[in-house]
């Protein structure tokens, strides 16, 4: 059930090996964007998107409100794991299902974007000839790499996500800013720290940030793991050895979910927690979730950013209108309420300078929530890891802390 | 004879033991009582003439209504009413219902005037619409009775009638049923137990 | 048209068993799933695998040993009691409480921030939750109890159900003019006749307790997940490989369950050794003592389970509610009108799935009984262990081939797949719930009827079913409160693509919303008892001027 993994890149290989790449005998040029806007009319898109969080799934279903706008019905397929959709595919290609497959429209990053587009799963290049895209922060924000791989145009941004601590003021004065503070931190206060169970995406984030902080040169994150892994990651290991059985329940159990860690604030079983959504804490104590106390922080030496994408599989049924729903995520409408912690608080990808002034107003009129960072306090965020070192990172935190002995 | 229900060397066996054996007729308007103590498989040859053996058992011989034989006939094609110690009303039904429920052919106002006819008849006018859960025991047989002549057999069963009446009303409920039988023409067995019901049938007795 | 019914619905029991199994095996041999490699190996290898074996034993033994020692302290001490009857009404409709709704209610409740602790923490003023390892812990005990409370009341029915047949009264009041005390001589005269009766059930509560999923996820260890569990992700991951990792996993957990069936069968024997001991020795009980436990015990976990499902009312109707706060901060119906419509969306899907699994097996199990009564089939002891079977065998075992092997045939994860798979095991309950009515039913009235010209349709549709109506209403509420139920053969069948109440309220539960969770289990709860409401209701509105239709 959870992302990530080993498992994934060898049934992704597996499924191209013995599958002959057929592609559709009429794919849709998304340059003729008139076409395109006139084939969707009544097509129904299949959007694979996690549907963990009822904040985003709300969200979806307020995209689906606009995609009916412009005759495109837009049904939310909620994962528990982006994985599964990625399996679908790869299962329709091993049936030879090449046309009118069930999956339209996947939010997607990293391992799995990387994975499909290696194996030829994925349909574009589209995103850059959306029409929307011309006011997307191309230099800005880390929009055209995901995860160390470039996107030419095969999936199209609609979120910022950078990690960030999450700590209730009320309990907690001086949160921990690096990795050896929070240690001692941690043993000072046993069992008010946790982290979601790897391969759960969030908690292999927080290995991959504890990696950054450790790793005698990070550098060496940005290619793909090899023969030095086991050195790189030496530092890592020995940490989590002291600090496990400094955790919540000794490290005994841990929560599933990034939402069920701040549950446990809210609980007072934890003091410290942290999201890959700047503005979630914020949505999360208007949502009567976490304590009105509850305030978020960066590290000292930064956190770990990237964004969210939307891609295509290549035997999508509803091509066209999955490109509407890709344009509609990154209408400035859109992106203005997704930044609004009220609803989302995800960071736009839109470079609001490019922006006309009434919509450039709609952002700056967001009340970004009393516990959400500016962006200058939020800094320059780290890049992500190249994928392989997630991959390995969660297969070995399994074998080494996921199953009692 | 041609006319009546002839049981023509009916035999009850359950495991290789015959448990029963007649060879008897009744005539229409007559009553043939057959009686026997309790497990001497009477009524599981009244089972047999309806056409609804319990498994386990088997009969041989014949029995034949006004000459034809009914020999793989279906109960509902026999036509051959029966009634129980118990009245057995069906307790979902109105009284009026339960009356109609045999009847066949007419209309509706037909059919009712005929179930107001029946309970008229038997000093029950205007029950009709009654729950039969509301009945007195007495009340209950006599619409048990009407329900089954209502339907029109061409022979009626009798399996230990009265045997659950109090001795004042067994007496009238004897009458009531010996006289609404023999004025419906159609041959009757009896089985009983108790040989006061075979004094009042005033037929033929085998003992069994 | 009747004739062939019994062997068709044996067929519905059996096949989908025999199939699945089948297609668990052939798996689990490196056949079916392309790349498979060596799925034995794989499932073997995987380091959480004895504990993971070790935990499902354990919940398993313990959930049955402990349900059964409760069901039977309550009913020897209590019986014919006026506590009994109370305790009788409110363990009932914990009966049609879907296991998921129980064990996230119960989750909340005994929690170390849970509703029990915010008393003491509120009366000492205690700022942080105690760490304890309740929920969750790896060895399986918080599930095991969480079981123990689902499926005591359960046990206590079927007991309950059984005790005229033993003629409980004569033999206990025979054992008490002998000197023995109440629940001594419930135990030595009474048991052994009741125990005989609801082996059966026993054996599927042991069943359910080592190899259930959905409990399993919410009160269950993770660090590792319980086997049944585990198969479960290796069945849902996307690579398809691991199906047969699954399958093979599967078949282990089969054999573990053959294993403590025979493990639980040598201990009715020993057990029934040392009762005859016991016996002859001519030894009472701390009867005081073994009274006031069933009662407390029993009463304890029933309420357990309500206090839950208040837990989740309140929380889908809580604004702010942090620890150590017993009640929110204020209430709103803001999470309602933001979970209420897709919840009643997908509770119309659910009950639609539920109502069409239900009338298929009223239609088999009517068609059955009818052709037993017109043909006089008899019902043997081997139809029964039949129609125990899709409930005796682990769904993990054979609901993994259930998927694999139509696949393999070209027939994907679908509706109609999940639809059969509901079938298989609302049918069994169905089927016990209607038996013992329509067999009780005076055939004599189906002979004054055919008497009076009544063909046997007429008989069936005119005057059987109407007046069965308050036993076919209670047989479709437990197979609707079934359906409403399905986990596995929900999520597995459907691929992940069919959503119903119960899928969508495990997956909210590993996110944290409570309210959300909060909404979906009460949604689930309702669906599963509503019917129950109905089948008490309809009959009696229906039949308010016929006395002779109360009582059944």
């Amino acid at each position: 059930m959870k992302a990530l993994s080993m498992r994934l890149a060898l049934s992704v290989a597996a499924a191209t090996a013995f599958a002959v790449p057929v592609l559709a005998a009429e794919a849709p040029d998304p340059s003729d964007w008139r076409t395109v806007a006139e084939v969707a009319q009544g097509q129904t898109v299949y959007w694979h998107a996690w549907g963990g969080s009822t904040p985003t799934n709300d969200f979806i279903a307020w995209i689906g409100d606009r995609a009916a706008e412009r005759g495109v019905t837009l049904e939310h397929v909620k994962l528990a794991d982006t994985a599964d959709a990625v399996g679908a595919v790869v299962t329709e290609r091993q049936a030879g299902r090449d046309a009118d497959g069930s999956v339209d429209l996947i939010w997607i990053n990293g391992a799995n974007f990387a994975a499909m587009k290696e194996a030829d799963l994925l349909f574009g290049p589209f995103a850059e000839q959306l029409p929307n895209w011309r006011y997307v922060d191309v230099e800005g924000k880390t929009v055209t790499t995901d995860f160390t791989v470039p996107t030419e145009g095969y999936e199209s941004p609609w979120a910022m996500a950078q990690l960030v601590f999450v700590y209730d003021s009320a309990r907690l004065r001086e949160p921990p800013r690096t990795a050896p503070e929070l240690l001692a931190w941690a043993s000072a206060n046993p069992g008010r720290f946790t982290y979601p169970q790897p391969p759960d995406f969030l908690g292999t984030t927080f290995l991959k940030q504890m990696l950054i902080e450790l790793a005698p040169d990070a550098a060496a994150l940005q290619k793909p793991a090899g023969d030095d892994y086991a050195e790189v990651t030496a530092p890592l290991w020995s940490f989590l050895d002291t600090l496990t059985p400094l955790l919540w329940r000794k490290g005994r159990a841990y929560p599933e979910t990034g939402p069920r860690m701040l549950q446990l604030i809210n609980d007072g079983e934890t003091d410290l927690a942290f999201s890959f959504s700047p503005g979630e804490a914020s949505t999360a104590i208007a949502n009567f979730q976490l304590p009105e106390s509850v305030r978020t922080y960066v590290l000292e030496a930064g956190t770990i950013g990237n964004a969210s994408f939307v891609a295509i599989p290549y035997n999508s049924s509803a091509k066209e209108g999955a490109m509407v729903v890709a344009d509609i995520v990154l209408s400035p409408e859109a992106q203005a309420r997704a930044q609004d912690p009220e609803v989302l608080g995800y960071g736009t990808v839109l470079d609001l300078a490019e922006l006309p002034e009434a919509q450039r107003a709609a952002f700056d009129a967001l009340d970004l929530g009393i516990a959400t960072l500016s962006p200058e306090e939020l800094g320059q965020a780290l890049p992500e890891p190249h994928p392989s070192w997630a991959t390995r990172l969660a297969g070995d935190w399994v074998a080494r802390y996921g199953v009692a002995n | 004879m041609a006319e009546g229900l002839r049981l023509e060397r009916v035999a009850i066996v359950r495991d290789d033991a015959t448990l029963l054996a007649v060879d008897a007729a009744v005539a229409p308007g007559e009553v043939l009582t057959l009686m026997g103590p309790s497990g001497s498989g009477k009524s599981t040859l009244l089972d047999f003439v309806m056409g609804d053996m319990a498994p386990g058992f088997r009969a041989e011989g014949r029995v034949r209504l006004d000459g034809r034989d009914l020999a793989g006939l279906p109960p509902e094609a026999r036509r051959i009413g029966i009634l129980y110690q118990d009245p057995l009303l069906f307790p979902h039904l109105d009284v009026g219902a339960n009356l109609a429920f045999g009847l066949r052919g007419g209309t509706r106002a037909e059919r009712r005037a005929e179930v107001a006819a029946a309970l008229a008849e038997v000093g029950l006018a205007g029950y009709a619409n009654r729950d039969p859960a509301t009945l007195s025991g007495g009340q209950a047989a006599r619409v048990a009775l009407m329900r089954v002549l209502l339907a029109g057999p061409r022979a009626l069963l009798l399996d230990e009638p009265f045997s659950k009446l109090d001795a004042e009303r067994r007496a009238q409920m004897r009458d009531l049923v010996f006289s609404r039988v023999r004025r419906a023409g159609v041959p009757v067995l009896l089985v009983t137990h108790d040989a006061a019901d075979a004094e009042a049938a005033g037929g033929e007795v085998v003992r069994l | 048209m009747l004739r062939p019914l019994p062997l068709l619905t044996a067929g519905v029991l059996a096949g989908p068993v025999a199939f699945g199994l089948l297609g668990t095996v052939l798996p689990a041999f490196g056949m079916l799933v392309p790349d498979a490699g060596t799925p034995w190996a794989a499932a073997l290898d995987w380091p959480g695998l004895p504990r993971a074996l070790g935990v499902a034993v354990l919940s398993g033994l313990l959930s049955t040993a402990g349900a059964l020692l409760i069901a039977t302290l309550i009913l020897a001490g209590w019986h014919g009691t006026g506590a009994f009857a109370w305790l009788e009404r409110a363990l009932s409709p914990l009966l049609a409480v879907p296991h998921a709704a129980a064990a996230l209610g119960l989750a909340f409740l005994v929690a170390p921030s849970g509703w029990i602790v915010r008393v003491p923490a509120t009366l000492l003023g205690w700022e942080r939750a105690p760490d304890l390892l309740i929920l969750n812990d790896p060895w399986g005990l918080s599930l095991a109890a969480g079981l123990v409370a689902k499926e005591m009341p359960f046990l206590l029915l079927m007991m309950l159900a059984a005790l005229p047949q033993v003629q409980s009264h004569r033999r206990l009041r025979v054992a008490r003019s002998l000197g023995q005390g109440r629940i001594a001589g419930w135990l030595k005269a009474v048991f052994p006749g009741v125990y005989a009766q609801v082996r059966l059930p026993v054996l599927v509560v042991l069943v359910f307790g080592m190899t259930n999923v959905d409990v399993a996820m919410i009160l269950g260890p993770n660090t590792p997940p319980t086997l049944a569990v585990q198969v479960t992700r290796w069945m849902t991951s996307p690579d398809l490989s691991l199906r047969a990792v699954a399958a093979a996993g599967g078949l282990i957990l089969l054999f573990a369950t053959l294993g403590v069936l025979a493990l639980w069968m040598l201990g009715e024997r020993i057990v029934a050794r040392a009762g005859l001991v016991w016996v002859r020795a001519g030894r009472g009980l701390p009867e005081r003592l073994s009274r006031g436990a069933g009662f407390l015990l029993a009463a304890a976990s029933s309420l357990m389970v309500l206090a839950g499902l208040a837990a989740l009312a309140i929380w889908s109707v809580a604004a702010r509610w942090s620890f150590p706060d017993p009640m929110p901060e204020a209430l709103t119906g803001r999470s309602w009108a933001r979970f209420g419509p897709d919840m009643l969306a997908v509770a119309g899907d659910t009950m639609a799935l539920a109502v069409l699994a239900t009338l298929l097996s009223l239609a088999l199990v009517v068609g059955c009984l009818e052709a037993e009564h017109r043909f006089g089939f008899a019902p043997s002891q081997r139809a029964l262990w039949l129609l125990y079977l899709p409930l005796l065998v682990p769904q993990v075992a054979f609901l993994p081939g259930l998927q694999l092997l139509p696949l393999a045939l070209g027939f994907g994860p679908s509706w109609p797949l999940v639809l059969a798979g509901h079938v298989v095991f609302v049918l069994p309950y169905v089927f016990l719930s209607l038996a013992g009515p329509f067999r009780a039913w005076d055939a004599r009235i189906a002979r004054v009827a055919a008497g009076m010209g009544a063909s046997r349709d007429r008989v069936l549709w005119r005057l059987r079913l109407p007046m069965l109506a308050g036993p076919l209403l209670t047989a479709a509420a437990i197979g609707l409160a079934v359906s409403v139920g399905q986990y596995l053969p929900t999520l597995l069948l459907g691929g992940g693509r069919v959503t119903t109440l119960v899928t969508e309220a495990v997956a909210l539960a590993s996110g944290g919303d409570r309210r959300a969770v909060g909404i979906w289990g009460l949604g689930q709860t309702l669906a599963a008892l509503l019917p129950f409401a109905l089948a008490l209701a309809v009959p009696a509105l229906a039949f308010r001027n016929r006395r002779g239709m109360r009582h059944g």
